[in-house]
């Protein structure tokens, strides 16, 4: 594999492998140790995820498939409550799309940390990134490094993929889900992951906004579209308000 | 549900998995030529949120006073305690309960 690299190539590979003197192994394990808790946390979404899931009849190995090649809890959530027959296919993965933009946005602070890594590197370690163990490892004092991160996502698809199996197994025990008013647990579980991303009143306008194009295009549109619909319009009146309230500021500076 | 078509269920699999990983190496190969403020990064940090809402609109608002009800115990305990299964908890058995009374 290394055979067209010069001594100079592979010692300079070696180095970037290290990072504050200790090597790739001991950082992985801390990465992994220091993301436990929120691990945990991400495990218990998983079991609400998986009882839901087999609610809709999904199977283990489906959302086993899915917990590992998407890696995206949020957009799974979307994902199973949009899951019907006949599939939903193009809207599911629009869907996907729009509810993991903000990925975009995480791997793009990442450049620092992954700076002189190979792309295969890269390639690799992109997977294992998600909202826990990027805040975990942009909060450390020495912004932490690629073989933290990786055993932070390592920890993270460990938990997240156990918590939705065990989730499906209890799911399966469970009586039907119309008789413990199950069908309205979607609902409950989207108003509370909502609430938890609340951040102001700021955002009271954009979530009317995405509402009620919800509710006209569910009318208008066939199948799940209206999703995609109510999130658009949401988002854009989140940025017409930044947009006003910022030149507000700066009226208001200009003033002073 | 056992009725959907293997193949459909591997390409909505595949479909997010690829869009999902595109996202990411995209963004971390992109780096500094994406805008991290201004208003394309208040609308993508917006977006899960407003899909959120946007999916579960239409079912509440057609779901009556008993589902209107919850949804609003639901939200409250969520802010209050910030836990997810305790909330979704109060919410499910909030209407088992009112609609076995009604």
């Amino acid at each position: 594999m290394c055979s067209g690299k010069t001594l100079e190539e592979r010692m300079s590979l070696f180095n970037a492998f290290r990072n504050n003197g200790s090597l790739p192994v001991a950082q992985l394990r801390q990465g992994f140790q220091i993301c436990l808790p929120v691990a945990i946390s991400a495990a218990s979404y998983g079991m609400v995820l998986g009882v839901l899931a087999s609610a809709k009849g999904l199977s283990v190995g489906v959302m086993t498939s899915m917990s590992l090649l998407v890696f995206a809890g949020s957009s799974q959530f979307v994902a199973v409550d949009m899951w019907l027959d006949p599939l939903p296919v193009g809207a599911i993965i629009v869907a996907t799309l729009v509810m993991n933009f903000r990925y975009m946005l995480i791997c793009a602070s990442l450049g620092e940390i992954f700076k002189g890594r190979p792309l295969l590197h890269k390639i690799f370690a992109v997977h294992m990134v998600t909202d826990e163990n990027w805040a975990v490892t942009m909060t450390r004092k020495d912004r932490g490094n690629v073989a933290f991160l990786v055993g932070g996502g390592v920890c993270m698809m460990i938990f997240w993929q156990s918590g939705v199996t065990l989730g499906q197994v209890i799911g399966n025990v469970l009586p039907p889900p119309e008789s413990l008013g199950l069908d309205f647990a979607f609902s409950a579980a989207f108003i509370a992951i909502v609430a938890t991303m609340w951040k102001g009143k700021a955002d009271i306008l954009p979530w009317i906004i995405a509402a009620l194009f919800a509710v006209v295009a569910e009318l208008y549109l066939p199948g799940k579209w209206y999703v995609i619909v109510g999130a658009l319009s949401g988002s854009a009146a989140a940025v017409i308000l930044s947009i006003i309230n910022f030149q507000q500021e700066a009226q208001h500076d200009t003033v002073e | 549900m056992t009725q959907l078509s293997d193949v459909e269920v591997i390409l909505t699999i595949l479909g997010m998995a690829a869009v999902t990983y595109s996202l990411r190496l995209g963004g971390l190969l992109m780096g500094s030529y994406l805008p991290q403020t201004g208003k394309w990064a208040v609308a993508m940090e917006k977006l899960p949120s407003t899909v959120l809402v946007a999916l579960i609109a239409p079912s509440v608002v057609n779901g009556g006073p008993l589902h209107w009800g919850a949804a609003l115990i639901t939200m409250f305990t969520a802010l209050k305690t910030g836990n997810l299964l305790i909330s979704m908890s109060v919410g499910v058995v909030l209407v088992g309960v009112g609609r076995a009374i009604m």
